[in-house]
């Protein structure tokens, strides 16, 4: 799909993404001829509002909503606090959220920190070993004092896709409104935002070929929030600060792209993750987590194996320093390595989510590309098992006794 | 967060020495485990007469910094005698290695530590040690000792050395231990109070540690 040919194979799309040539093109004149501030009452101030109202009508466009539910933020991270944080102020005696335990940390960790300062109760959702969450679990969950449902529409680490209508149905019955996190699923699954139950929604441009930095906030009609600092009267009260107009630009236009190549786009990202699982698979002892790739449950081009007996880091920088950039599903951050909390929840031991590797394909991705990471991954693979400490018959033991007790708690 | 390893890392990870196990070893030690997500096992001849350790290998389960650790520590322990490695600490192998990063400096605890186990192994193996030694030896002294060895993931520091232990209680083996944390530490709860109980349930003796992490200011002092 480009001509580009790089030294290295960039699989990381999932974290971050090229800013597309026609994006930066977009950008540019708001860097340099059209500077002004939106706010400013002159000619250069009305050129920036308007490249910004026309942005905001371009992205509604995109995600099927009206203009005046978007906000612009700086992230999906923001969007994420900014409507948690924002209900919680409008509803003070709501005292318990619930959240999925596969979420986003800009989610997790901050229902975890209201969960530890006792400002309210926080209920986790079941999910199954693939990731989705238990719909059943969500019913039982709710109460008359829930502030809110927040749950990751596409997950960034695994690429499991939520079943959001059957979900936002409960919480509308329940009359709870639902957030999702969908940073991962704009511009690669088809998104009309008025025809799903949801009442606020997360999203950010770096994963869809638009520039870090700016992300955006869907707050349906009648929702209220509150902003979460003070400052102007920005982006209808709830978001005060000049808006990053160059960005917001690229954003819309990153998003008009996306959903008017998606289908193009989805089969060759399908094609080339295929191929590449194909490759992977084909070592000795590699676990796919998540849903089956190429289904609709899972995001385009998200493919994560664990590959036992070894330890991520050393995968990532062994692939790192022969230019194939992945990323893995623990931070080495301590002696004892915290899992990732998402392949834990899908039931993984320690050991299983340690050994995580994720390869998030885009647009740009090749053949070639497929081709080197396969190479590169089976050697390294290779090399680093031939001189584990790992003892793979304690592991098939360990393996048994959590699958018996994993599987036993779940079904208490 | 990207991680920027050194040259000397980079070298020691891709082409270690000193891979593999020995026949008919004189001590075997494992330190570490799967679920921490880094083990070293090495395997050492010791010379009974002059202690000088005559070989070492190892096996690695873990990161790059683990497995260039590991590599440098058997160059530095290769041809040396047991009552030197017993005195080295992780430094020695930071310094050779140009340095670690923050968050990898447990690496090099744990491969200075493992090469002192198996010198453990092999001096019980010859009689210089009994089993009972280190149990009776389970008290305050030993388990600050021990704690030094936990790392602070965000600065690289010993949870003593920042003073973050407040409180260290010991009973017939269950070990009670409370830790201040800073205001910001809230995303290593986990990672701090998991390596810490490894740490005090691996001591020989032990068999429980109850360990509190708190973040308002605790009035008892050690
Ligand atoms: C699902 C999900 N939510 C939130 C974020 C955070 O986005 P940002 O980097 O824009 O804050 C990301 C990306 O890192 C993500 O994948």
């Amino acid at each position: 799909m480009s001509d580009t040919t790089h030294e290295y194979a960039y699989l990381d799309n999932g974290d971050g993404t090229q800013v597309l040539p026609e994006v930066l093109e977009a950008m540019l004149p708001y860097f340099t001829e059209s500077y002004g501030n939106p706010a400013s009452l002159h000619q250069l101030g009305l050129a920036a509002e308007e490249a910004l109202d026309e942005a905001r009508e371009s992205l509604a466009t995109s995600l099927g909503c009206a203009a005046s539910e978007l906000v612009f933020t700086s992230s999906a991270t923001e969007s994420n606090n900014l409507a948690l944080a924002g209900l919680r102020a409008v509803n003070p005696d709501k005292k318990h959220l619930i959240i999925s335990p596969i979420e986003h940390s800009s989610v997790r960790n901050l229902a975890k920190h209201w969960a530890k300062k006792g400002f309210l109760e926080l209920t986790e959702l079941e999910v199954d070993d693939e990731g989705r969450v238990n719909p059943e679990s969500l019913k039982q969950a709710l109460r008359p004092d829930t502030l809110a449902v927040s749950i990751i529409h596409g997950n960034n680490e695994i690429g499991t896709i939520q079943d959001i209508e059957t979900l936002g149905a409960i919480c509308r019955e329940a009359e709870v409104p639902l957030h999702i996190d969908a940073a991962q699923t704009l511009g690669k699954i088809p998104l009309n935002l008025h025809e799903l139950p949801v009442d606020l929604a997360s999203f950010n441009a770096h994963k869809l070929h638009g520039p870090k930095g700016v992300g955006a906030l869907y707050i349906r009609k009648r929702v209220k929030i509150r902003r979460q600092f003070e400052g102007g009267p920005q982006e209808g009260n709830v978001r005060p600060g000049t808006e990053n107009v160059p960005a917001i630009v690229g954003f819309a236009k990153a998003a008009e792209i996306a959903v008017r190549d998606m289908d193009k786009v989805t089969a060759h990202v399908n094609d080339l993750t295929q191929k590449l699982a194909d490759g992977l698979m084909a070592i000795p002892h590699v676990r796919l987590n998540g849903p089956a790739i190429n289904s609709s449950e899972r995001l385009p081009g998200n493919l994560n194996l664990t590959f036992k007996y070894i330890e991520g880091e050393a995968i990532l920088m062994s692939l790192n320093y022969q230019g194939v950039y992945v990323s893995s599903g623990s931070a080495c951050s301590s002696r004892a390595l915290t899992p990732s909390h998402v392949l834990t929840s899908i039931g993984l031991l320690h050991e299983e989510a340690h050994g995580s590797i994720r390869f998030t394909l885009s647009r740009l991705n090749t053949e070639a590309d497929v081709t080197k990471a396969i190479e590169v991954t089976k050697a390294a693979v290779e090399r680093l098992r031939a001189m584990t400490a790992f003892i793979p018959e304690e592991h098939s033991e360990r393996e048994s006794e959590h699958a018996t007790t994993f599987y036993k708690k779940k079904n208490d | 967060m990207a991680i920027k390893y050194s040259q000397k890392v980079i070298e020691e990870f891709t082409n270690p020495e000193n891979v593999g196990e020995i026949e008919g070893a004189d001590a075997v030690a494992t330190e570490g485990s799967p679920a921490c997500g880094d083990m070293i096992t090495y395997n050492m001849i010791i010379d009974p007469e002059t202690h000088i350790i005559n070989d070492v290998k190892f096996r690695s389960y873990g990161c790059a910094s683990n497995i260039a650790t590991a590599s440098v520590a058997t160059k530095i322990a290769k041809g040396r005698t047991i009552e030197e490695i017993k005195k080295l600490t992780p430094k020695a192998v930071t310094e050779e290695l140009d340095g670690l990063p923050a968050v990898k400096i447990h690496c090099s605890v744990l491969a200075i530590n493992g090469l002192k186990a198996a010198i453990r192994e092999w001096e019980k193996k010859q009689g210089l040690r009994k089993d009972g030694d280190d149990a009776e030896a389970l008290d305050k002294e030993t388990i600050l000792r021990e704690l030094r060895n936990v790392i602070h993931p965000e600065t690289g520091i010993s949870i003593v050395k920042m003073n973050m232990v407040r409180t260290i209680e010991v009973d017939d083996g269950k070990i009670f231990v409370e830790l201040l944390m800073g205001e910001t530490d809230e995303m290593f709860y986990e990672n701090i109070e998991e390596e810490t109980r490894e740490h005090l349930e691996g001591l020989p003796g032990a068999f429980d540690a109850t360990i509190k992490l708190n973040d308002k200011p605790i009035t008892k002092g050690l």
